[in-house]
């Protein structure tokens, strides 16, 4: 893949010529970096599918501001070291006007510095809350939290009067931090975590962790905080020992993987889920219905599956990049930024994005996350 | 003491995979004198091939066998892809080869059936039993059944047949065994397959509770190993002892301390037994030939 795109990249480069910037007749230059191979593919292929896809679209109905998009694409392999060196070639050689990428946590955090200092506005596709916290002038993303998706959680658990929580997360890194912000945001909802147990991301039976969890008479609900394929152990593991409290997943687990690993043990666990992932069922005058239905079925026409809410948050960071460039009504660095920074009721598929000064995401628990039970087989909205 | 009782379940399931696989480093072994580090990823092979051969509509019984088939084939064709060109090369060589081998088959893996991962159903059906306070999958007895099948089996194979104990003979002196007219590259032939195949086996018996996808040889296999070591490499009893010993081992510290310290368990075990019992629980002390 990289060997392939390398020369078209310094062919394109070339051919386009290095200064003349922001001329009428000059494409909008917008530049990813993504891990749509490696460890992290499951993330960054549908990212790189939605913004090839979506940049298409936007040349066909005249581009932005009446110029073409030009997007230059690199694959980083889920590699920090490549993502920074590809970063350094979307500003420097490709001369971005603007950056869409870092896939994963580790990615973003290795460029962030490169925007900062060559001042390019950056969109980032990752989780963790230290993207945009502390605010960085140039840096911005558009997926949410892990710790929304502990707050949306604990909420549900507020309104059930669940107060006492005993927590079982994986030691990877979304595991890891998942419970570190759990265990930081479970004060503001006057919940209580009693226990608190781990397990190891390639460990296939969690039966001993649960069975310790269900021996404390204290705990009234479950919380497992992870993805990948452990929490669906997790799932079959709970619903095998026949515990009868109520079991609670993360965002991580929002996908039709999980349903089909855990099977019927999934009956009745609860979790936050992205919008988009229950776009079919969410009522008509939800701000996130007609984006996402747009955006699933642009998507499900072209690549013939089910997107993921991973390529949500590109779709998103493209088209909040989209209309800031239009309000700026130009190119130019800064006032890209500045546009960026005051985008405002911004009906997303992830969410309504509004961001500030202080806030680069832009997103809260009431108009992102949705809480669903799994029932059937399948999600279904829990009313407030 | 329900407690005690489900901990031990537990670590007898997880300990049973871990034998499994154990088992398969000793057949190649005792063959070869070969650690096979491709070992795990045949597990891989056989889970993922049973799974999308069900996908693909063919009944439960048959994938499993064609699984287990291809398991095989996989076994036998990296002994004459990778192993029989480098016939003269050393122990060490060959070991490294197979670690090709095993990253080899996990980028197979992953081109052909792609990183998610995939699950099927037990073979005698997904509700739980419940005894004494304890609870356990219908698939736990058939992880446990298989393996003493195995161990028995192994143990006719080698002590009852002529292939059985040309393949000894050929371990404990090839030259020998060849002016004996064995001929031996037929014995590694059939090691290589047998080991393949018992990886499938084992692939796809534990796939309905493990769960399988590309990459889940790396840790089984590591655990695996050390199950072997534990045990003795190249004795079958003391992989099963070795494989339960680590399963029981982990489920406890899971249980009773803390789970942070679970995977330490496999690590500290192999440096006590690497210090005290260089040869491992039930393997032969080392004899030089002089």
């Amino acid at each position: 893949m990289m060997k392939k795109t390398l020369p078209v990249a310094a062919l394109a480069a070339a051919m386009i010529g290095l200064p003349a910037q922001g001329m009428a007749d000059d494409p909008v230059r917008i530049g990813s970096f993504l891990s749509a191979s490696g460890p992290a593919s499951y993330l960054g292929d549908p990212q790189r599918n939605t913004l090839r896809l979506f940049v298409d679209k936007i040349n066909e109905d005249g581009g932005v501001l009446g110029r073409d998009v030009e997007w230059q694409y690199y694959d980083d392999h889920g590699e920090a070291g490549q993502a920074r060196t590809f970063a350094r070639r979307l500003i420097a050689q490709d001369q971005s006007d603007i950056v869409i990428g870092g896939t994963t946590t580790g990615a973003t955090m290795a460029a962030v510095e490169l925007f900062q200092r060559q001042e390019t506005p950056f969109i980032s596709l990752a989780g963790a809350v230290v993207v945009v916290d502390p605010v960085k002038e140039w840096v911005f993303k558009t997926p949410e939290t892990d710790r929304m998706a502990a707050r949306q959680v604990f909420a549900d658990m507020e309104r059930r009067g669940i107060t006492k929580v005993g927590l079982i997360s994986g030691t990877g890194g979304f595991g890891a931090s998942g419970r570190e912000q759990a265990r930081d945001v479970a004060d503001e909802f006057g919940i209580e975590i009693v226990m608190d147990e781990t397990y190891s991301p390639d460990d296939s039976d969690m039966t001993a962790q649960l069975t310790r969890i269900r021996g404390n008479e204290d705990v009234e609900a479950i919380f497992n905080f992870d993805f990948g394929q452990a929490p669906a152990i997790v799932t079959r593991n709970y619903a095998n020992l026949g515990i009868d409290r109520p079991l609670y997943q993360s965002h991580g687990v929002a996908s039709e993987g999980f349903l089909e690993l855990a099977g019927s043990a999934a009956e009745g666990v609860r979790l936050p889920v992205s919008p988009i992932l229950v776009a079919d069922i969410l009522p008509e005058d939800d701000p996130q219905k007609a984006p996402s239905m747009d955006y699933l079925e642009a998507y499900e026409a072209e690549y013939e599956e089910r997107p993921s809410a991973f390529g949500g948050y590109a779709y998103d960071a493209l088209m909040i990049a989209v209309d800031a460039i239009e309000r700026a009504g130009t190119t130019d660095p800064h006032a890209v930024r500045d546009a960026l920074e005051s985008t405002s009721d911004f009906d997303g598929v992830t969410g309504t994005f509004n961001m500030t000064p202080e806030d680069h995401m832009g997103l809260d628990i009431e108009t992102s996350f949705r809480m669903v039970e799994i029932k059937d087989g399948t999600w279904s909205l829990i009313e407030d | 003491m329900g407690e005690f009782l489900q901990y031990l379940v537990t670590g007898i399931t997880i300990g049973s995979t871990f034998a499994l696989v154990a088992l398969g480093f000793c057949l190649v072994y005792n063959a070869s004198h070969v650690i096979n580090f491709a070992q795990g990823d045949f597990v891989m092979v056989g889970g993922m091939s049973a799974v999308f051969i069900m996908a693909a509509g063919v009944p439960m019984a048959l994938a499993l066998l064609l699984a287990v088939g291809i398991g095989g084939l996989t076994g036998v064709l990296l002994y004459k892809g990778g192993i029989q060109p480098a016939k003269n090369a050393d122990a060490i060589q060959l070991i490294i080869i197979t670690v090709g081998a095993a990253l080899f088959l996990r980028g197979v893996a992953q081109v052909l059936w792609g990183t998610g991962y995939f699950s099927m159903p037990g073979f005698t059906g997904d509700a739980p039993i419940r005894f004494l306070g304890v609870v356990m999958v219908p698939q736990s007895l058939w992880v446990i059944g298989v393996t003493v099948a195995i161990v028995v089996a192994l143990g006719l194979f080698f002590t009852r047949t002529r292939l059985g104990k040309a393949v000894l003979a050929t371990s404990y002196n090839s030259d020998a065994a060849k002016l004996m007219g064995i001929d031996t590259s037929v014995v590694l032939l059939v090691s290589f397959g047998l080991a393949g195949a018992l990886g499938a086996v084992a692939g796809v018996i534990m796939t309905p509770i493990t769960f399988t996808h590309y990459e889940m040889g790396v840790m089984l296999g590591l655990k695996g190993f050390v199950a072997a070591v534990l045990g003795g490499l190249g004795s079958f009893v003391g992989a099963v002892a070795g494989g339960l010993i680590l399963g029981i081992t982990e489920a406890m510290m899971a249980g009773y301390i803390s789970s942070d310290y679970k995977d330490a368990v496999a690590f500290v075990l192999i440096l006590l037994i690497l210090f005290f019992m260089p040869s491992g629980l039930f393997g032969q002390r080392g004899v030089e030939r002089v």
